[in-house]
């Protein structure tokens, strides 16, 4: 019998699981300073790069893909190979994964807090960022699939089956949410607009939740978990469907964040209806993970990786039937908007991704040095503190938000609004968010208590170096089959199979990006929309600088409770030249779009100076910079040539225009600042823009109604 | 809208690729055994012995 001897590549592993551990505290540590900030804003320290709104991307980039994606690069390169019996394709490769991808989110981490973002939500990073992104993922791709091409084991466990579901769909993802005009080294504008924009971005979102968040680590948990149990899979059988059933369903769940919005009714309830029905594979895959564990409980109870894995997979199961039923209309018209979501998010974060996350971490660090875990009692302490941390997290955010949804809602005998004043709502809410913090604080307690003992088996064990196996392999792999043409040719053959992958990818992306030149959608279906402004331009654009969009929307919903607190519900003409839009996920503060004309621009001036000056008790950071730095008009004429190339009709010779309209403008926000004795403020600064485009929100509209 | 017609197709096509591979998998025997993987996948490949290590062959195929 013919024998193979090669070894599987552990550096590699250990490599990604320090960037885990790393990024982990990071990623943590970002989140918690934001959620201090939504009870004690100057816990930014005063300084305009650590607001909420410039902290949150930065907090999500990082434990989105910094920490779950370093953490599964860890798991899948150890367990693919094993899986493939197959060092990986390409050691080369692996470590351009590896250095690649950790530089990215080095980027991410200067350029986020700069303000320079896209503001699109897990796709904040600017232009040549994405572009890195795409080229690292490629990579990974490539190494992935060469691995199972050269494999010496001719079945694809279920594993590996979700892994290369989320290879393919996440570049699919990526390329098309990403797609923008630059107009500067780290500004671009989105391809698309308003509603359309919309739906790309929760397109992308909702699947990268599932292709990023979930496949992967379900492919991890069909590895690790019955490893850990020395168990096999309850039911291969179910795995196998539930993959098919869950990657067909999963891409049709994105308009479950836009329900109620301007998005079209019936994408609306396609979204919903393919939401609801995600229950049913998201759940076979927690019963075969949970139902693995028939008969070994006891072995849980003794081992910290086992209980993680536990609470992982049935934090899996809480969020997977919550989604479900927070994409029922009648569910999100009181949840949208509210910490619900977040609490929704954090379940499934904490629980099932992070808890995963740990379990592999302490179940490969004992392998990877050859010792034993340093100390199982620390990891214990980790399990209670990280599982306290999930409830002190969610458990007041399902408070905050049902109260947040409830209030905003509630009418008096008489027909008004019982909470007319938004900030009644933000202040009802501080002592929950207090207990958020706690919670974050005991989770990343835990994290540290990992750090350390994971340190301890380091240090206490030998180098990492590489398995060395020996496989057994049959001569004529090919030999079983009778036709040897076809797919069965090609996968012998790696080199010519991933040139023709990269062909057909690129194929792929000339079809789907050139279309998008010739669509033109600035057909206004409201005719008294017209474009920004070139002050409202910059004005919008400082607006996704200082993340504005992370506390407040800009979507108004068809309820009377928001028309009564806003005005006139959102149209989806309204926003055809809004490159990005801005529809906002979660009202920490109110709705923005119908603040046109709504306070004069002294209030604007005021309260972005100081907002507890015009609103005691908010928890909106002051923006004093605002006021003191030169608005920069010297890219005004490339933004208005983006603009224009992804459809904003502005006239050719615009960009002659531009300035002198710019300071005219200016000029006349200063005279009406003067009017609410503010009288020092000066044309130039970057707050002018700022009102301009605020005082311009929502007006276009009440403009046809004069007429 | 028009953007959902591209959302939809890219989606058909991706779901197409989906189906084309299941069908794929589906004829080169992947399901034929749906027991005995889950239970091959516990089992660590060994360490070489001693005696009989000798040096992986080149393989056939770059």
């Amino acid at each position: 019998m013919n024998v193979q001897t090669f070894r599987y590549d552990n550096k590699i592993v250990r490599a990604f699981a320090i960037a885990t551990v790393i990024w982990a505290i990071v990623g943590m540590v970002a989140g918690l300073l934001a959620a201090v900030q939504l009870f004690y804003p100057g816990a930014n320290l005063n300084l305009q790069y650590t607001t909420f709104g410039r902290l949150r991307p930065l907090h999500t980039n990082a434990v989105i893909f910094a920490f779950v994606g370093n953490g599964m690069f860890m798991g899948i390169y150890y367990s693919l190979q094993r899986l493939c019996k197959a060092r990986m394709f390409s050691d080369a490769l692996s470590w351009v994964n590896f250095w690649g991808w950790n530089l990215i989110i080095v980027a991410a981490a200067v350029t986020l807090p700069l303000g320079l973002t896209t503001s699109k939500e897990y796709a904040e990073l600017e232009w040549p960022i994405d572009i890195a992104i795409a080229l690292v993922w490629v990579v990974f791709a490539v190494n992935l699939f060469g691995t199972i091409v050269k494999r010496r084991e001719k079945h694809m466990y279920v594993a590996i089956w979700f892994y290369i579901s989320t290879a393919i769909t996440v570049a699919v993802l990526h390329i098309f949410n990403s797609l923008a005009m630059p107009a500067g080294p780290f500004k671009s504008y989105s391809m698309y607009a308003g509603v359309q924009d919309a739906l790309v971005q929760w397109w992308y979102g909702h699947n990268a939740v599932a292709f990023f968040l979930t496949t992967p680590y379900l492919g991890l948990m069909y590895y690790y978990l019955p490893k850990a149990a020395e168990r096999p899979v309850f039911s291969y059988r179910l795995s196998i469907i539930h993959f098919w059933a869950l990657i067909f369903l999963y891409i049709w769940a994105g308009p479950h964040h836009l329900l109620y919005t301007a998005l079209p009714d019936w994408a609306q309830s396609l979204g919903m209806v393919f939401s609801v029905m995600l229950v049913a594979p998201s759940w076979g895959g927690m019963l075969n993970g949970l139902l693995t564990l028939r008969g070994a409980w006891d072995k849980v109870r003794q081992d910290p990786m086992l209980k993680f894995m536990v609470v992982a997979v049935t934090a899996y199961g809480m969020a997977t039937l919550e989604g479900p039923l927070l994409s029922i209309k009648s569910v999100n018209s009181l949840s949208h908007f509210t910490d619900w979501t977040i609490a929704h998010v954090h379940t499934g974060a904490l629980g099932w991704n992070g808890f995963l996350t740990f379990s592999l971490l302490y179940w490969l660090f004992p392998r990877l040095y050859r010792t034993k875990l340093y100390s199982v009692k620390l990891a214990n302490y980790h399990f209670w503190l990280g599982l306290l941390g999930i409830m002190f997290y969610a458990v007041p955010m399902y408070f905050s938000g049902v109260t947040q949804g409830l209030m905003w809602k509630q009418f008096t005998a008489d027909g008004f609004l019982q909470y007319p004043n938004f900030l009644e709502t933000v202040i009802r809410l501080l002592p929950m968010h207090r207990l958020r913090a706690v919670g974050g604080t005991l989770f990343i307690l835990g994290v540290l208590v990992m750090a350390y003992n994971l340190y301890k088996t380091a240090k206490s064990g030998q180098p990492v170096t590489d398995d060395e196996v020996q496989v057994p392999v049959v001569d004529d792999k090919h030999g079983a089959h009778e036709k040897e043409g076809g797919h069965r040719w090609l996968e012998s053959k790696p080199a010519l199979f991933t040139i023709l992958t990269t062909v057909a990818v690129l194929i792929g992306g000339l079809i789907e990006i050139v279309p998008l030149y010739l669509i033109k959608n600035n057909v206004p279906t409201i005719s008294s929309v017209k474009p920004y402004t070139a002050l409202e331009v910059l004005g919008r654009d400082l607006y996704i600088r200082e993340g504005c969009v992370s506390c407040h929307s800009q979507m108004v919903r068809p309820f009377r409770s928001e028309t009564e607190r806003y005005g006139e519900y959102s149209k989806a003409g309204e926003y055809v030249y809004d490159h990005p839009f801005l529809w906002g996920s979660k009202r920490t503060g109110p709705d923005l779009h119908r603040v046109g004309g709504k306070y004069p621009n002294a209030w604007h001036y005021n309260h972005m100076e100081n907002p507890n000056t015009t609103s005691p008790g908010s928890v909106m950071p002051p923006y004093p910079w605002l006021l003191s730095q030169k608005l920069d008009t010297s890219s005004l004429p490339a933004r208005i040539k983006a603009l224009r190339s992804v459809g904003v009709p502005y006239p050719a010779d615009y960009e002659s225009k531009a300035q002198a309209e710019l300071e005219t403008q200016a000029k006349a926000v200063v005279e009406g600042l003067k009017t609410g004795m503010v009288m020092d403020a000066k044309p130039d600064r970057e707050i002018i823009a700022l009102i301009a485009y605020l005082q311009r929100l929502g007006t276009d509209i009440k403009a046809q109604a004069k007429n | 809208m028009e953007v959902i017609i591209l959302l939809i197709l890219a989606s058909l096509v991706l779901a197409g690729g989906f189906l084309g591979v299941f069908i794929w998998a589906s004829r080169s025997g992947q399901f034929e055994d749906t027991t005995t993987p889950a239970m091959r996948m516990l089992v660590d490949d060994p360490a070489p012995k001693a005696e009989s290590v000798r040096q992986s062959p080149k393989p056939k195929h770059s």
